[in-house]
């Protein structure tokens, strides 16, 4: 870990007192700061010293500060969960930036998750989308020895690959159109992959599509974005396994 | 006369549990749905206990900070769960998982809790699996294992290095499917502030609402905490940061005995600290000890040499290493428990042979592993773990080993339960991490998701039937009732008081000034003489903290920083029951390591004679000194024997 010191950087960073008041974008200064500090105690830092001030610290969304709560969002310098591949904004560390350098900070955006304050926002539409399938219909108990049914590796390990959405939004931040494509084929795929989640895989598809489009969310037009930005690396083929069993429920109809 | 009652029924250990679920009573369906349950968090515990009860058609509130259950800490285990299924035919059984559970918690925990815990593991793999949790599997299609630290035998199930997330999503997504049949509502972004106790029972909790600041009250027939640990008293923990021990300390000063407060346990294989401006600690995954050494410099200048940057690890012959942990524990190895991974690091770095600029670090290597298996398979097994690693400190860990330090990563104590899971206040619950039955002075590895999970799935749902069959011609419980304003109006004077303080420092000076106290005098290595300067200390922090805290903003919005004043309020509270704890315990065990009641080469030293105890400690008032009551801890099955990993 070869530490330097980054003597100052400037903030700009969007402030809005609640979700129906008008924000804005507010500069400040901090100094002396490690590269080996995360970006969110740089954060931690500045909100330090705007409590010492006497001036309202920035709220914005964080927990694990390990990169698999989902949490933590930030859009930075135009890019969601900042200027790195497959990490999240806690895992984001003051080295990937220069010394004297401007950032600017900003909520996810996306008319299905409005802001809170600050840089929070809500992202309840998500739940919703899930509560319309996004799990296996089985009850506590009853249920047989997990050796009962092998599963392929590849399947197994392909249906992993789906699970490690941590649903934190990047991929509607970052979409043109604000679509939940990625993360409702991420649910879609993981459990449709599995013996237990195909039973009902074509039920599930449509109703969690359906949820979607009805909260607001955008249409995908497959620029793939939301690949990139994705901290958990969740593939578009996630997409194509979704609208595979979404043509399923069509057909059926 | 002590007034604890356990409840652990009579008979033979591997009996008990199916006798008692054959005696105790249970609600019939039309009168479930008469009932309400609060379930306070929605972790492991939380999560699952909430879908079961709904499931069986109980009414249930779910609680939880987090703006979506899905984000509650268990997500961020790492490594697996342990079940005894002995799919590996390496002679693994019920008894086998619960001995090493109890070993491994040196004797500190009950008997009859640790053999149903591992008595329904099984049933747990059982369960997440027909919800669809991608476990690691071989190429024949069947379940995968590996080892963990305590044990002789491979039975952590793991879903890659995201066990923890995996699991949380089935039981996330079993209560998702019951918040859309109306049986669960549920209320994120809510913190529990206090409980409502009426004739003695718990009747509900009142929450403030973090988006609005609205301070709320909600009734029930009986109220679950499933709130996680404590470990954030520490300020630096692999805990996330919003995680509190206040639903717990609530609850104990209404009237909930607090147990073992002592036990917490450090981890060996946390991420070091780097400098003052660090937030928290990240762990590094117990698993990696199965294919990582974990070594330090074998000659003292080596070690300056790497503390200054001279040298790098990779200049250090391979005769110059000490590998310590094989060279003191030969059968376990790399694989010993937490707890004495931990102090064999410490002792190291403490005698000067640390690595890293700070000299508080060891190294963890997987050069030997890759020479031996290639490193495919090294990343196949741990490739987020190393991407993780690579992110945090800027090295490659495939090229040059990890450096590793311990950290607060766990609370065994917590609230005291009896056998059914409740407390000592009728019909309030402690279930997964907050209650402190099955670890005693030491967690092994993979046994937090076991626990959170066999509490909320398979005991749980079963216990509370006991009670809540007296409570069928109980009405909905009246939140207009007298007990409920008063707390609400207790609650809305302590918001008051810590906005109206108005004072110069924020709330992150006195919680790392509370951790460092801590981490010095009630951490990895305890005596009287400090335990009684640290219940001074913080007796000064909770002065200063109440006369000179400021927190900004208002209290009918959302607000962090309140948010964080009462969590770090309750922590100085706490971190004084944990001093006492640990200066009345007077021995060494598990986690706990005092340095009066050590052997001659220097390994902890239980003292079976004063030590064989559960504290439960009484809430006596703000002026008064807390009262410890013992459960004594019978062990009709297993001998005790001083623990060796030698």
């Amino acid at each position: 870990m070869i530490e330097k010191i980054l003597n100052e950087i400037t903030l700009k960073v969007w402030r809005q007192k609640n979700a129906t008041a008008k924000g804005a974008f507010e500069t400040y200064t901090v100094k002396n700061i490690s590269t080996d500090t995360s970006f969110m105690e740089m954060l931690d830092i500045l909100n330090y010293q705007l409590v010492e001030e006497g001036k309202d610290p920035i709220a914005f969304d964080h927990d694990c500060r390990e990169g698999i709560c989902g949490t933590c969002s930030l859009f930075i310098n135009g890019r969601a969960h900042g200027p790195d591949n497959d990490i999240t904004t806690c895992q984001l560390h003051m080295r990937k930036f220069k010394d004297g350098e401007t950032i600017t900070i900003e909520p996810w955006r996306g008319t299905a998750f409005p802001v809170t304050k600050d840089l929070i926002v809500d992202r309840n539409a998500f739940e919703k989308i899930l509560y319309a399938g996004g799990f296996v219909s089985v009850n506590t108990g009853g249920v047989p020895d997990g050796n009962a049914i092998p599963i392929g590796y590849d399947e197994s390990e392909s249906a992993m690959d789906a699970a490690a959405c941590i649903g934190c939004g990047a991929c509607v931040a970052t979409c043109k159109n604000s679509s939940a494509m990625l993360f409702v084929s991420a649910k879609v795929s993981h459990l449709a992959r599995l013996p237990q989640g195909k039973v009902e895989a074509v039920k599930r598809a449509k109703s969690m599509v359906a949820k979607m489009d009805e909260l607001g969310f955008g249409g995908c037009s497959n620029t793939g974005a939301c690949e990139i930005e994705c901290p958990k690396g969740i593939s578009i083929a996630s997409i194509a396994k979704l609208n595979r069993e979404y043509l399923t429920a069509k057909f059926m109809e | 006369m002590t007034v604890l009652n356990s409840k652990i029924p009579k008979g033979p250990l591997a009996e008990k549990w199916s006798e008692h679920k054959a005696k105790i009573n249970v609600v019939s369906p039309a009168n479930k749905r008469k009932l309400d349950v609060i379930v306070v968090g929605t972790g492991l515990a939380g999560a699952s206990a909430a879908a079961s009860l709904a499931e069986l058609g109980y009414n249930v509130k779910a609680f939880c900070y987090q703006d979506s259950p899905r984000r509650a800490h268990s997500i961020a285990a790492q490594g697996g769960i342990n079940a005894s299924k002995n799919y590996q035919n390496d002679n693994d059984s019920v008894y086998r998982l619960f001995y090493d559970t109890i070993k491994g918690g040196d004797y500190r925990a009950r008997e009859g809790n640790v053999y149903r815990l591992a008595e329904v593991s099984g049933s747990i793999i059982d369960q997440c699996v027909a919800q669809g949790v991608p476990f690691g599997r071989e190429y024949g299609g069947l379940l995968a294992n590996r080892s963990f630290g305590g044990v002789l035998v491979s039975r952590t199930f793991y879903a890659r290095g995201q066990t923890g997330q995996q699991l949380l999503i089935g039981a996330y997504g079993a209560l998702n499917r019951q918040i859309s049949t109306g049986k669960v509502e549920l209320f994120s972004r809510h913190e529990m502030l206090d409980i409502v106790k009426i004739d003695g029972k718990a009747r509900g909790i009142v929450a403030r609402d973090m988006v609005s600041g609205e301070v709320k009250k909600y009734g029930a027939h009986a109220v679950v905490i499933a709130t996680g640990g404590y470990g954030n008293v520490f300020f630096l923990s692999t805990n996330a940061m919003g995680c509190n021990g206040g639903a717990a300390w609530q609850s104990y000063k209404r009237g909930a005995y607090m147990s073992n407060p002592c036990f917490v346990q450090i981890h060996p294989t946390c991420i070091p600290v780097h400098g003052d401006q660090q937030s928290k600690l990240t762990l590094m995954s117990e698993s990696l000890r199965n294919d990582g050494r974990i070594w330090v410099p074998k000659k003292k200048e080596d070690a300056e040499k790497l503390q200054k940057g001279e040298i790098g690890p990779n200049d250090i012959a391979e005769e110059d290493r000490d590998f310590y942990l094989e060279r003191r524990y030969p059968s376990y190895g790399n694989l010993v428990p937490r707890d004495v991974a931990s102090r064999a690091a410490k002792e190291r770095c403490d005698a000067g042979f640390g690595v890293n600029n700070t000299g508080l670090a060891v190294y963890l290597d997987f050069k030997y592993s890759i020479e031996r298996l290639g490193k495919d398979v090294i990343e196949a097994r741990y490739g987020n773990l190393f991407q993780m690693y690579e992110k945090i400190t800027d090295v490659n860990p495939y090229g040059e080993p990890m450096q590793i330090y311990p950290a607060i990563h766990y609370t065994m104590g917590g609230t005291w339960v009896d056998y059914n899971l409740m407390t000592t206040i009728p019909g309030l619950y402690s279930i997964g991490e907050a209650n402190f039955s099955d670890h005693g002075g030491n967690r092994l590895g993979a046994s937090a998701l076991m626990q959170g999970l066999a509490d909320g799935y398979f005991v749980l749902p079963y216990t509370i039937g006991d009670y809540l069959a007296n409570e069928i011609q109980t009405p909905k419980i009246d939140t207009n009732a007298p007990e409920f304003e008063e707390v609400a109006k207790d609650v809305k004077n302590r918001l008051d008081t810590l906005m109206a303080i108005k004072g110069t420092k924020p709330v992150d000076y006195f919680h790392k000034k509370l951790g460092k106290v801590m981490w010095d005098y009630v951490g990895m290595s305890r005596n009287a003489k400090g335990l009684q300067k640290a219940i001074e200390l913080i007796a000064e922090i909770k002065t200063e903290f109440w006369a000179d805290v400021r927190v900004p903003g208002e209290q009918n919005e959302l607000n962090q920083e309140l948010e964080k004043a009462g969590r770090v309020a309750d922590f100085i509270d706490m971190a004084d029951l944990m001093a006492r704890d640990a200066l009345a315990r007077n021995e060494s065990c598990g986690g706990h390591y005092r340095e009066e009641s050590v052997t001659e080469e220097g390994e902890a030293m239980r003292n079976d004679e004063i030590g064989c105890y559960a504290s439960a400690w009484e809430f006596k008032g703000e002026k008064e000194e807390p009262h410890m009551h013992k459960e004594e801890l019978k062990f009709e099955t297993v001998e005790l024997t001083q623990r060796s990993y030698k």
